[in-house]
């Protein structure tokens, strides 16, 4: 038996990074491309240091054409590469969408099954950094409406760490969504950390009250409410749905069916969002199961506003979260 | 191939290809294809020419005009007939029909209907292969209609500032669907617009295959000796209307019928029989050969099955193999 391996200090960013460099490292068929991912060290500094540790050919800094440099990491997957494109955000990968909804999630299915699109992009999500309207938006539920690509939100420094290497080895096209917000998160990380499963949510807190189901930014949100929720009794289960699609219904499920009780925290918008999705799935398999409506937390359905208490109240908050799981919790059929 | 041999090979070619369609547009209107059907006739040379520049490590990416493309990179005439029924045995097992052929023993990567779609798809074909230091060339065919797309652009720029070893064969057949050239382009000259990105063009008449054969011959060897990417303009023309649904109110049937005067197998035909390389019994031989093969991929379409309806989600996301 191994022991486990000492745990260091870190962060997300760096966790992103030691993944890009293991894959790098790894795989001589994974380069990474994207908008000042080279010289400036990735507008979120996420590959800082990578170029002159691996050279121009592997992290290869792109003219600002998301179509053209989104499709072409999508034709070097066809042609035996695993690229690995960056987005600076995911307001600006509206401008390769058509290559990522018309190409890289139809290929397989529509060439009747001949080719596989094992390319990666990551891109930056979330508000609450007062960027406005045109950088603050969280579009991975409307990816995650598309069959044929893989959603995947890492939230923690374990998924930030490991999820990587398992999208870049699944045979499909994977979404990263990186809020935004996580960059400067810190803790301790294990120093064997390693390839995580990208098809399973976690159970991030343990409880029986009330089910908060989320993902990416809102995660650490909610854990805080959590720990205000125990302070007056109400002892919640948190789930990381981790994946946005395919969702992992089972965990949902199985969860609400023990607390009775949900409230689903989502970034995006709230009409037709990814909350409504799994609000529907709930009614679908587990409506007998439940004490009381299931709610959510979304966002409000505005632009991002820039200024701080504007922002602040567009968005899901710890006080919402605490104000509506205690109202669920309180409802009696 | 070369002189004789090789002209009678490319009036085959191209013969193969219009008798094809032809048959294709019958059996439209028998209701035996579906959906929107795009005729390449008046177009073939291009193809015909084009396509033999390349060697089968070399990738094609086509648009949904694709028909010609496919039986000249070497697919069998019965599966892509198949595809157009929607057939199982069709060479995208009947998933994309018409306007998505696509088939992996041929490197051959669609049959995309998304004007302009594919030209970024080539860039990254050719980086693939620069930086795996593999000496293929990705040769991405599609129409003028695209050139007003931001991804042209985009796509030449990035092709251009890499240096990959891609080729950009743009059919111009004047019209947009029913938008003429004039009318979409401030500058017609298409291959200023690749100069502009420091890319090399030519431009060919579309309508004479050997024109374009030995065009492409050209651009394939610069290209594949790690010139980096070039552009070919084939000026070219549609016979028929831009799908079956076109009722050609854009064009006069006088500008049709002086195009058709150019056409490319009426022309070749009749430089063949004044050099005294082909006779009415050499002609109808082929057209013979022809005939049969259009005659046993029907054959085959019809002999067909249909994909079973429990496999409709299937290949979505790729199996997980135990």
């Amino acid at each position: 038996m191994s022991r486990p391996a000492a745990a260091r200090h870190t962060t997300y960013r760096e966790a992103l990074r030691e993944a890009l460099r293991e894959a790098l490292k790894r795989d001589e068929r994974v380069f990474l491309m994207g908008e000042d991912v080279g010289r400036y060290g990735g507008s979120y500094a996420v590959s800082k240091g990578l170029l002159a540790e691996f050279g121009e050919e592997r992290i290869r800094d792109t003219p600002l054409s998301e179509s053209a440099f989104v499709g072409a990491g999508i034709g070097a997957a066809l042609n035996g590469m695993r690229p690995i494109v960056e987005v600076m955000t995911c307001n600006f990968s509206l401008l390769a969408l058509d290559q990522i909804v018309n190409n890289a999630a139809t290929i397989r299915h529509m060439s009747g099954g001949q080719f596989s699109v094992p390319l990666v992009i990551r891109m930056a999500t979330g508000a609450g950094r007062q960027l406005a309207a045109q950088h603050s938006h969280s579009f991975e539920g409307w990816y995650a409406h598309v069959p044929g690509i893989r959603i995947v939100t890492p939230a923690t420094l374990e998924d930030a760490r490991g999820m990587l290497w398992t999208a870049l080895m699944n045979p499909d096209p994977v979404i990263m969504f990186e809020n935004a917000l996580l960059y400067n998160l810190e803790g301790e990380l294990a120093a064997d950390a390693a390839a995580v499963d990208i098809d399973r949510a976690a159970v991030r807190r343990a409880g029986d009250d009330v089910t908060l189901i989320t993902y990416g930014g809102s995660l650490g949100k909610c854990l805080r409410a959590a720990d205000e929720l125990a302070g007056a009794g109400v002892n919640a289960e948190v789930i990381d749905l981790r994946t946005l699609r395919p969702l992992d219904t089972e965990a949902i499920i199985s969860s609400v069916s023990r607390t009775r009780r949900a409230v689903i925290v989502d970034e995006g918008w709230r009409s037709g969002g990814i909350a409504a999705e799994i609000m529907a799935r709930v009614m679908e398999q587990a409506f007998y199961e439940l004490d009381a409506p299931i709610a959510r937390v979304c966002s409000a359905e505005v632009p991002i506003p820039y200024p701080k208490h504007l922002e602040d109240a567009a968005i899901p908050q710890v006080a919402t979260i605490v104000e509506t799981a205690t109202r669920v919790v309180r409802h009696h059929v | 191939m070369t002189g004789p041999a090789l002209a009678l090979e490319l009036l085959k070619q191209m013969l193969r290809i219009r008798r094809f369609e032809e048959k294709c547009a019958e059996l439209y209107s028998a209701g035996k294809i579906r959906g929107f059907l795009h005729l390449y006739i008046g177009e073939e040379a291009v193809a015909a020419g084009a396509m033999r520049a390349l060697g089968p490590e070399d990738a094609v990416l086509a648009t949904y005009r694709e028909h010609g493309h496919a039986l000249m990179r070497g697919i069998a005439a019965g599966p892509i007939m198949a595809e157009m029924y929607g057939k199982y045995e069709g060479c995208s097992r009947g998933r994309g029909g018409s306007m998505h052929i696509f088939d992996a023993a041929t490197r051959f990567y669609g049959g995309s209907a998304i004007v302009g779609g594919g030209l970024p798809l080539a860039v990254g074909f050719a980086l693939a292969d620069k930086l795996m230091r593999r000496p293929r060339v990705t040769a991405c065919f599609f129409g003028e209609g695209a050139v007003a797309e931001g991804e042209f652009h985009e796509s030449l720029n990035l092709a251009s500032l890499w240096k990959v070893p891609a080729l950009f064969l743009c059919e111009n057949n004047l019209y947009a669907m029913g938008t003429a050239i004039e009318r979409s382009e401030a500058d017609t000259d298409l291959c200023e617009k690749a100069r502009s990105y420091k890319m090399p063009a030519r431009s060919v008449d579309g309508m004479d295959v050997l024109a374009v054969a030995e065009a492409t011959k050209k651009a394939v060897a610069e290209v594949r000796a790690g010139g980096g990417p070039q552009f070919v303009e084939f000026r070219t023309y549609r016979f028929r209307a831009h799908s079956m649904f076109d009722a050609e109110l854009y064009r006069s049937k006088e500008e049709v019928e002086q195009w058709k005067e150019r056409g490319p197998i009426v022309t070749f035909t009749a430089k063949l029989r004044s050099e005294g390389l082909l006779d009415d019994a050499k002609l109808a031989a082929i057209e013979a050969e022809v005939a049969k093969e259009i005659a046993a991929a029907v054959e085959f379409a019809e002999a067909g099955g249909w994909e079973p309806l429990e496999n409709l989600a299937r290949d979505v996301y790729t199996e997980k193999t135990a």
